[in-house]
């Protein structure tokens, strides 16, 4: 039998980014125990990353702003495939979020009143993202952790989860390892969260880091939750291309918020010439309208540079398919030329964008007050995963709630930039709360002791393959080249079918990686238990995405150019582990709006 | 494509040493990417910190050819690559395994620090006015990533061990941070001054050379915190005041 220690939770919460910090945060208003597990150290999460803002109503810039408003740019952004409900409580609830980040400290931008300063932003009417210049993801994170750290939760740092253990249909707890020795963690709670972020790195060109691996989905999946509209993945359409080492770090949309422009070889604007009929009434016709928006006129309508994200990276890429890109495949973006608008144009652009500054001059020699970048798509976001009743975060397996990223429901086919952020903090707290109350109404359920004894031998596996077994960084690249390249940006029937046969037999081949060296902080070991995580999310997205036979939002298919099927209406895709372990999926129909919901999105137009 | 070799410290706290891995290198690379080349293609078990490769995380410190440096924001090209790069883990901390140190001291020293705690709101909403002009400095504290390279540098950790007395520039930074938030009403002087050894630092500035924020650790933050704590203990006329005042 297997060794390992064992931890007590009323709760456990996997992940300690923004949602899972929240979450945490909220679980321990109690005399709960508390209990948050994370992969790397505490404060590294991928939130850190974030860049351009949080999305909040605050109406502090333009009191023309109101939780309606932005309750309509969500839905609109996300093609009306969003959980309305969701969207309602986001809405409504993201002010308060983010005023109480300041209350532990948080210190945003401000305004010449001295209240929280709001930036444009890509899909929201009003400059509706309070920020910290261009790092507002670790003011978040830090925030979070320096106020999160005095609440009593015990915090397991460099620990990864591999299953989740149930009791009959109940979540129980989790298994896990720690990375120092290897060590095998068991950890029992009556309530699991499930806050572990994205699955960016199942692609080769992706702003994400290497703990985006899809753990909280695949975790998900395997105890039986469901899976929703997991063919929506973003592509961020400005991330660097050159040099070839940075390519997919994020360049953030706070560079075109600021009055960044897109231009192509031939120094033409491209985005004035292909604007969404579902925006043109609130788009600019002309440059100087486009400018004027970005420095605060309120007559003034967005620039098409700031038009939704699924649509800016499919106009990239047509003109880099169509021969009129930048020298390393990507197009240009430009906040030099604001010289020409305003005095002292370097100055500004180093204050509002320190880190895009660094990052250029550090890492690709270029001087982004002087001259353009290079940028093309980058695989930044998913906005499908687990699905999660809107009110309460909890999956269809009692006692598992999700939130944050690994959730799904409330971007429909296209996250609006600043709304991850906001994702976090509005249900990462109510996850906390549920997951607290479910705690309190239901007693600890005992764990299954032979369960536990089949994941060790599983996680071990590695060691013992023979060792002429695939090396495990071989089959995630593999499996990154696959992903980027039959379901990337551009879908049809026979990529996708391809890459469903890819998959499975890399998942063969994974099966039999062999791990070198021994169980202490041994990467090679790590990649390779990251591997079933990879693999499912990758067959979850590709099958989908062949489900899916039309182009919406984030999801393009060459062979269904059109919106909707014809006669299928508005569904989700759902996929289920069924009964004999197959990935199966199914469609469900968007329930009708209510009249109130219906009300709001014609009166905001 | 050209070739460059990295001397690259393996092992654990009982035994390790450096091993020469031969790599190739190509346009931009940068040290993590070597590393990670190396990993994935010679040496699959080598431990690695890292997570955004952007130099906002904070997770890549090494000592790369003796120079304390994030791995991710150091490129090649500035490097002799005529000679082997040598790469090696955080000197200050105690090794877990190759490039891997045991950071956990600086979670807990944060922990035992006086958490902020604001003034009432200013406004009915719960909300606060502040100066964006009144917020820079504090700002500019908080843009820190705990890299922890400032205390990989300081000589009172490094060479001194004082990790019990001190708590190095990264927490003097976190204090100045909180004791300079316009809203923050808490004191903290006392235990820096008796606790956190803010004493031992004899302003040698070799944190905020290493700071890859660029963060004037010794200038913005030691110095005036130095200061205050000189103004409340030592300061005749304040002390005169508190006799009479009791």
């Amino acid at each position: 039998m297997a060794s390992y220690e064992t931890f007590d939770y009323d709760i456990l919460i996997i992940g300690a980014g923004g949602a899972g910090l929240r979450a945490a945060i909220e679980a321990a208003t109690g005399d709960l125990k508390v209990g948050l597990v994370c992969k790397s150290l505490l404060g590294k999460a991928h939130t850190v990353m974030a860049e351009g803002g949080v999305a909040a109503a605050l109406a502090n810039v333009d009191e023309r702003d109101s939780w309606r408003v932005h309750f309509a740019d969500t839905m609109r952004g996300g093609q009306y495939l969003s959980d309305a409900r969701m969207a309602e409580l986001h809405a409504k609830e993201s002010p308060d979020r983010v005023r109480e980040l300041e209350a532990w400290g948080a210190l945003f931008d401000r305004t010449q009143d001295g209240s929280i300063l709001q930036r444009n932003f890509g899909g929201h009417q009003y400059p509706r993202l309070a920020h910290v210049g261009d790092r507002t993801g670790l003011e978040m994170i830090r925030a979070l952790q320096d106020h999160g750290i005095h609440q009593g939760i015990e915090v397991h740092m460099e620990n990864t989860v591999v299953s989740l253990l149930k009791t009959e249909d109940r979540v129980s707890g989790a298994f896990g390892y720690e990375r120092e020795k290897g060590r095998f963690k068991i950890f029992s709670a009556k309530a699991v969260v499930l806050a572990t972020g994205g699955v960016g790195k199942a692609y080769k060109i992706t702003s994400n880091s290497w703990e985006y691996t899809g753990d909280g989905h695949s975790l998900a999946y395997h105890a039986g939750a469901e899976l929703i509209d997991m063919e929506f993945v973003q592509f961020h359409p400005t991330g660097m291309v050159w040099p070839p080492s940075v390519r997919g770090i994020l360049v953030t949309e706070g560079v075109r918020g600021e009055g960044g422009i897109l231009t192509n070889s031939e120094g033409n604007r491209f985005m004035f010439d292909d604007i969404p009929d579902l925006y043109v009434n609130q788009t600019a016709d002309n440059p100087e309208e486009g400018w004027l928006y970005t420095q605060g006129d309120r007559e003034a309508r967005r620039p098409p540079e700031l038009l939704t994200r699924d649509h800016v990276a499919r106009c990239i890429v047509r003109e880099v398919q169509e021969g009129r890109g930048s020298p390393h495949g990507g197009v240009f973006l430009d906040i030099a030329w604001i010289k020409e608008k305003i005095p002292n144009a370097p100055e500004h652009i180093r204050r509002k964008l320190p880190s895009m500054y660094h990052q250029f001059k550090e890492l690709a020699d270029i001087d982004i007050t002087q001259e353009p970048m290079e940028v093309g798509p980058t695989t930044h976001y998913i906005m499908g995963g687990i699905r999660v009743d809107a009110d309460t975060q909890m999956t269809c397996v009692p006692g598992l709630f999700a939130a944050g990223e690994c959730a799904a429901g409330l971007h429909g086919a296209n996250r609006l930039g600043g709304n991850s952020l906001s994702d976090l903090l509005v249900f990462g707290k109510r996850a906390g709360e549920y997951a607290a109350q479910f705690a309190l109404e239901n007693g600890t359920v005992p764990l299954e002791e032979s369960e536990i004894d089949t994941i060790a031998q599983h996680v071990l596996k590695p060691f013992d393959n023979p060792e002429d077994g695939d090396n495990p960084y071989e089959i995630q690249a593999q499996l990154q080249e696959k992903m980027q390249e039959l379901v990337g940006i551009a879908r049809s029937e026979e990529s996708l079918t391809q890459a469903l046969e890819e998959i499975q037999s890399l998942r063969e081949k994974a099966d039999n990686v062999h791990a070198i060296g021994n169980r202490e902080y041994n990467a090679g070991w790590h990649t390779a238990l990251d591997l079933d995580c990879l693999l499912t999310v990758s067959e979850a997205t590709a099958l989908a995405a062949l489900e899916r036979r039309a182009s919406i939002g984030a999801h393009s298919r060459d062979d269904y150019p059109e919106k909707e099927e014809p006669d299928a209406g508005k569904y989700n895709t759902i996929v289920r582990k069924d009964n004999d372990g197959v990935m199966a999926i199914r469609r469900e129909p968007v329930p009708d709006l209510t009249e109130e919901y219906q009300q709001i999105i014609e009166e905001i137009g | 494509m050209a070739k460059a070799t990295f001397r690259i410290w393996r092992g654990d706290a009982s035994e390790a040493q450096f091993v020469d891995y031969e790599t190739e290198v190509s346009e931009g690379m940068v040290v993590l990417d070597a590393v990670h080349r190396i990993q994935a293609e010679q040496a699959n078990d080598l431990a690695v910190r890292w997570n955004c490769k952007a130099g906002k995380c904070g997770s890549c410190s090494a000592e790369v050819n003796g120079n304390p440096k994030l791995m991710c924001m150091t490129r090649l090209n500035d490097l002799p690559l005529d000679q082997p790069v040598t790469v090696e883990p955080m000197r200050a901390f105690p090794i877990i395994k190759d490039l891997v140190t045991d950071v956990s001291w600086n979670f807990k020293v944060k922990e035992k620090m006086k958490p902020f705690t604001p003034r009432p709101p200013d406004a009915e909403d719960g909300t606060w006015r502040m100066a964006q002009e009144d917020i820079d400095h504090v700002q500019e504290f908080r843009k820190c990533i705990e890299c922890f390279l400032c205390q990989d540098v300081c000589h009172v950790l490094r060479e001194h061990d004082l990790h019990d007395e001190f708590i190095g520039p990264r927490f003097f930074v976190y204090a100045a941070s909180l004791e300079m938030h316009p809203i923050d009403t808490e004191n903290r002087l006392e235990e820096l001054k008796n606790e956190d050894g803010i004493g031992y630092c004899n302003i040698t500035k070799c944190c905020t050379k290493v700071c890859p924020e660029h963060i004037t650790i010794t200038d913005n933050a030691i110095i005036p915190l130095k200061e205050r704590v000189v103004d409340q203990f030592y300061d005749p006329i304040k002390r005169l005041f508190r006799v009479f005042s009791g």
